[in-house]
């Protein structure tokens, strides 16, 4: 079980919270969407990176404050190098490896 | 020495002799001491044979005295209560105790199945998976013969009546393995004031230190020094001692799972848990898990009373038990010695101490010869003589290469071998965690590697390869004043225990199958897995074959799988592999060590969370009501819903039939207080409405109501509901009853995540409304008679509006909208005011013949009128669209979330799968819900399937059956006959649209 540090509530158990999917994938504008081929849109909707090292995500502190946050998590370790709010840009760890 | 028949010791050790305690064991009735486990019990009354094999049913013996024991597996207890698998070792006396020995019939002393042995040249390893998987189709006939004649012991067939515990723990320092090690550990970190827990599996503090005679630490005997220690930790307010309690898991982020065995070792009691399961998330963590000795891999090592030294010892030093009147030893290194050393001073005879090693030189080796002991250096045993219990081995002196035997076999006249093979350090804990092992040559062990990032461990002691009582004891004290200094702050540790260097000792030979008089596997069987009955030859067999990776080879042999998990094998076998292969050990690899460390018991898991308490059950504020007019409910989640009202003599069918007719012809009343209620407000509610429902919300008016769809990103209907305007910047949203925390969730997450900035708050007030639908052609003169405040005309209220007002006397929203089809008033009220409320309209509607209908009604209303339900007639493929509701889908509006994938060429193909009416040509065939649609048949499948049924139900109102489904191009077939297909029966149905009952909707008005 995970522990892990909301920024908001501070160290809680793993199961106080709910995994959301990869972090920083934001949604396309109405001119992007309009501009995308059906292929481009499905890599929007679809396609997850998968590394092998640090995996940016968001959880969620579901029986906790319900805020989502982002965490930069090992994905073999399960280390977690840092968790921090919405909205702020994904940490330079430099650990990363590329999927 | 011993007393008359026994074999108990005449003094020492640490069972009470004041304290006799009585069990029996495969029926006979023995006595033993409290502090004796089953194991030492059997063998002071001098039961060697407790068990049959796995596969050839030979007979066992006791091999260790602790967790890592193969051979003595005990079904313990009787009833409810017995538990197969248990080991002998492990198992705490008690007075009454019920004991049985495994896999046997019809006797542990004459087994039928002990034929296999006599035919096991004919079942080497990989027999089943060679001999009977083909047919295929045979194994399905083969396994169960099989399956009878291998086996542990047999599971419980009653319900668990003991009662089982969860508890969290939280600490500074966690050590594991109360041995000198860990104490040492827990002491310095407890003087320095951290929170400490210490956890052992055995029934008292001390490890190691519990077996020794001689050993002396502070100047004090062994036993001294526990009782002192045991004081000062009483006096030590944050430090936690958990005896009989097994570290099983270590899992991420330093969190370790403990079962606690409360009452084990008082038989069944009804006043406290049974055991507990502890999940301990602790800040550092000290491994002081110690070593496990590796039994020599020897011809017929499986007899009764072929033993490790380290037991021998044990059994010796710690129960005051003599596992046999005269002890022969074989080992590989100098540990052994000090348990011939201990049998002599203990009165049991030695006859020889056999030593592979050719010129053992080391300090116990010399002590031994001084006291008079013969040391057979160079030799073997070379084979174990005695079915039932060992009489006699013969031993040999070794080619110098050790593979073989030269001159002639002498034989020794003895009840009882202990082999010492080296000690393998208890390395599982740190392994679980995915931190790797590394192979110390000197030990010949592996021993652990560095810990990954994210744990914090240390292991220590023997646990990591060091064995000298002085040196665990100074590690212990480091480990524990470093590990408080880290986790908790600085303080005083005070002086780390101490103990005499231990004799010098000599370097061990690793030799890992000892020669027998005949090549191996060519007479008498070198037992490698005791469990699973895996010997040399089996490892040599899979070599051949070439199954020679540790994955490989552990599948193919089944080596390491038991539930003891190979703790005295695994070495053996990769070190036996490694050789066929020419390579180093290291090299052949390791297996994974996954938890438990032990096996765990299910109800210890489950904890109190079943039954009643598996999960929580919610009920509306009308419940009693629909209770006590005897209501048959239905759970929706976690929701129990009235189903059906039946009265007196009433089928199901009788009951839904009735209720259904009256909504159409007079009125109904059923309880919807289970809908997801969400309350939306803010200033860019109505913004954040447009985006996550399908249609529009901008120019909705203050009062009014609109059904709208959620999808998700990809176009597909998630969720579905009635949202009113309650303000301009004030919503109040409903969802399917299902649905409600996954809608609040998708809100907030899309509000978090992707739209911060907007200015919108989501409340979840579902149990903050108690909800009841009336509804009929006579609702509106019902509810007249309820309300003074609320004008009912359709001028003033329109269907899809809502007015706030009093109902039965209470402040109520009241909204028009209707899933029935029917004119239908939704009445919320404050859950306080729910039963009041209900109460108030049945009394009124008495007159009225008012009858409260349940889900089944509701959904053939419903059905009747072609509303979907989402979930039942969706399934997550398919679009508003597909439903032939494209009416809900805005085309003005800029953005919603789901557009862009309906414009995919995929979601626009007009021959995607549609909802369409289906009408058995027989009208009074009820369809299954589910049965696969198909367009041409065929004698018998496969035959192209277009879809299935997701709806189906008798139609009182149109006196026949009516159904929905989602088929192939289904809008493109209007009229033609397809056929439902289960089993052997072909339904012919035609294609209509899905609106059978009041096509035009003009019963809304009532």
């Amino acid at each position: 079980m995970f522990l892990i540090t909301c920024p908001y509530c501070g160290p809680r158990d793993e199961h106080e919270f709910s995994y959301g999917h990869e972090a920083h994938i934001a949604r396309p504008t109405l001119e992007q969407q309009n501009a995308m081929s059906d292929a481009e849109w499905a890599d929007y909707l679809f396609m997850r990176k998968n590394p092998k090292g640090v995996h940016f995500e968001r959880w969620v502190h579901t029986r906790g404050c319900r805020r989502w946050f982002n965490v930069a998590r090992h994905t073999v370790t399960h280390e977690i190098l840092k968790v921090y709010k919405m909205g702020e840009p994904a940490p330079s760890l430099g650990t990363e490896k590329n999927p | 020495m011993t007393d008359g028949a026994g074999y108990r010791i005449g003094g020492g050790g640490r069972i009470d002799r004041s304290h006799a305690v009585t069990f029996t064991f495969d029926g006979k009735s023995y006595s033993g001491f409290a502090g004796d486990t089953l194991a030492s019990a059997l063998l002071a009354n001098g039961v060697r044979l407790v068990g049959r094999s796995f596969k050839y049913h030979r007979p066992r013996g006791i091999l260790t005295a602790g967790a890592e024991e193969p051979n003595a597996l005990i079904q313990l207890g009787i009833g409810a209560r017995t538990e197969p698998n248990t080991r002998a070792t492990q198992i705490e006396l008690f007075d009454g105790l019920t004991a049985e020995s495994q896999n046997r019939w019809p006797s542990l002393n004459f087994d039928v199945g002990a034929a296999n042995s006599a035919i096991s040249r004919f079942i080497p390893a990989g027999f089943y998976y060679k001999t009977f998987m083909w047919p295929a189709k045979g194994w399905m006939f083969y396994e169960k013969f099989i399956r009878e004649a291998a086996g542990l012991g047999k599971g419980p067939t009653e319900p668990d009546p003991d009662r089982y515990d969860k508890l969290y723990g939280h600490c500074d320092v966690l050590v594991i393995g109360a041995g000198p090690a860990g104490i040492a550990t827990a002491l310095a970190a407890g003087r320095v004031g951290a929170r400490v827990m210490l956890v052992d599996e055995q029934q008292e503090i001390g490890g190691a230190l519990l077996s020794e005679t001689t050993a002396r630490v502070d100047g004090m005997s062994a036993a001294e020094w526990l009782t002192c220690a045991a004081q000062e930790f009483a006096k030590l307010p944050e430090v936690r001692i958990l005896t009989r309690t097994t570290a099983f898991a270590y899992y991420d982020h330093n969190s370790m799972s403990l079962v606690e065995r409360v009452t084990d070792h008082l038989g069944p009691v009804a006043d406290k848990p049974r055991q507990r399961l502890w999940r301990v998330r602790a800040k550092r963590i000290v491994l002081a898990t110690g070593a496990i000795e590796r039994p020599l891999v020897y011809c017929d090592n499986d007899r009764p009373g072929c033993m490790t030294a380290s037991a021998v010892r044990t059994y010796l030093n710690r129960y005051a038990v003599a596992t046999g009147r005269r002890v022969v030893l074989m080992t590989n290194d100098d540990s052994a010695y000090r348990t011939a050393l201990d049998l002599v001073n203990a009165g049991v005879t030695v006859p020889a101490v056999v030593d592979l090693r050719i010129s053992p030189e080391g300090e116990p080796v010399q002590a031994a010869r001084g006291k008079g002991i013969e040391i057979l250096a160079g030799h073997a045993i070379v084979k174990v003589h005695g079915d039932a219990g060992v009489k006699e081995v013969e031993v040999a002196r070794m080619t110098d290469d050790g593979k073989g035997i030269t001159g002639p076999t002498r034989r020794i006249s003895c009840d009882c071998v202990a082999s010492a093979g080296g000690w393998q350090p208890t390395v599982h804990l740190h392994s679980q965690t995915r931190s790797k092992v590394k192979w110390d040559e000197a030990l010949q062990a592996f021993v652990p590697g560095d810990t990954i990032p994210g744990q914090n461990n240390v292991s220590i002691g023997a646990a990591h390869g060091v064995f000298a009582l002085a040196d665990c004891l100074r590690e212990g004290h480091e480990a524990g004043a470093a590990a408080a200094r880290e986790a908790f702050g600085d303080g005083d540790a005070g002086a780390s225990p101490s103990a005499d260097a231990g004799p010098k000792e000599g370097p061990l030979r690793p030799l890992w199958i000892v020669p027998g008089e005949k090549p191996v596997g060519r007479g008498g069987k070198h037992f490698v897995d005791y469990q699973n009955d895996v010997t040399a030859a089996d490892v040599m067999l899979a070599h051949r074959e070439n199954y020679r990776s540790v994955e490989h080879l552990k599948r193919y042999t089944t080596m390491g799988m038991a539930t003891d998990q190979g703790k005295t094998s695994n070495v053996n076998a990769l070190a036996i592999m490694a050789g066929l292969r020419n390579v180093d050990i290291p090299s052949v690899g390791i297996t994974t060590y996954r938890p438990p460390y032990t096996p765990v018991t299910f109800g210890v898991f489950a904890g109190r969370d079943k039954g009643d308490f598996l999960d929580p059950i919610r009920k509306t504020a009308m419940h009693q009501w629909h209770e006590d007019h005897g209501a048959k409910f239905e759970t929706v989640g976690q929701w129990y819903r009235p189903w059906y009202y039946p009265k007196a003599g009433e089928s199901m069918h009788d009951a839904v039939n009735r209720e259904v007719k009256a909504v159409r012809t007079g009125v109904g009343i059923v309880d919807a207080s289970t809908l997801g209620k969400i309350d939306v407000q803010g200033e860019d509610a109505a913004w954040f409405l447009n985006m996550v429902y399908t249609n529009a919300w901008s120019k909705l008016e203050p009062g009014r109501c609109r059904y709208g769809f959620m999808c998700g990103e990809d176009g597909m209907v998630f969720d579905d509901g009635v949202t009113s305007r309650l303000d301009d910047d004030h919503f109040h949203m409903t969802t399917t009853t299902g649905g409600a925390a996954r809608v609040m969730s998708w809100l907030e997450e899309w509000h978090q995540c992707e739209w911060p900035d907007k200015k919108v708050y989501f409340n979840s007030v579902t149990e903050q409304w108690a909800v009841m639908a009336i509804g009929g052609p006579l609702a509106r003169k019902l509810l007249g008679e309820l309300t003074s405040d609320i004008a009912l005309d359709d001028q003033s209220f329109p269907h899809l509006s809502f007015r706030e007002g009093t109902v039965a006397g209470v402040p109520a929203r009241v909204f028009r909208i209707t899933f029935t089809g029917d004119l239908s008033y939704e009445i919320n009220v404050a859950p306080s005011y729910g039963l009041h409320v209900w109460r108030a309209v049945m009394q009124a509607g008495e007159k009225y013949g008012i009858t409260p209908y349940g889900t089944e009604a509701l959904h053939v209303l419903r059905a009747e009128k072609g509303f979907v339900i989402v979930g039942q007639d969706t399934d997550g493929t398919i679009t508003p669209q597909d439903l032939g509701m494209d009416w809900i889908v805005a085309k003005s509006k800029p953005d919603f979330i789901g557009r862009r994938s309906m414009l995919r060429s995929d979601t626009k193909r007009p021959d995607r799968k549609h909802l369409v009416g289906l009408l058995t040509e027989d009208p009074k065939f009820v369809l299954p819900d589910g049965v696969q649609i198909v367009e041409h048949l065929k004698e018998k499948p496969p035959m192209t399937m277009l879809g299935h049924v997701t709806s189906s139900y008798w139609s009182p109102n149109l006196d026949r059956s009516i159904a929905m489904g989602l088929v192939k191009n289904g809008r493109n077939r209007m009229g033609q006959t397809l056929y439902a297909c289960w089993e052997d029966k072909r339904i012919p149905m035609k294609v209509t649209e899905p609106k059978f009952f009041d096509p035009e909707g003009a019963r809304v008005n009532g």
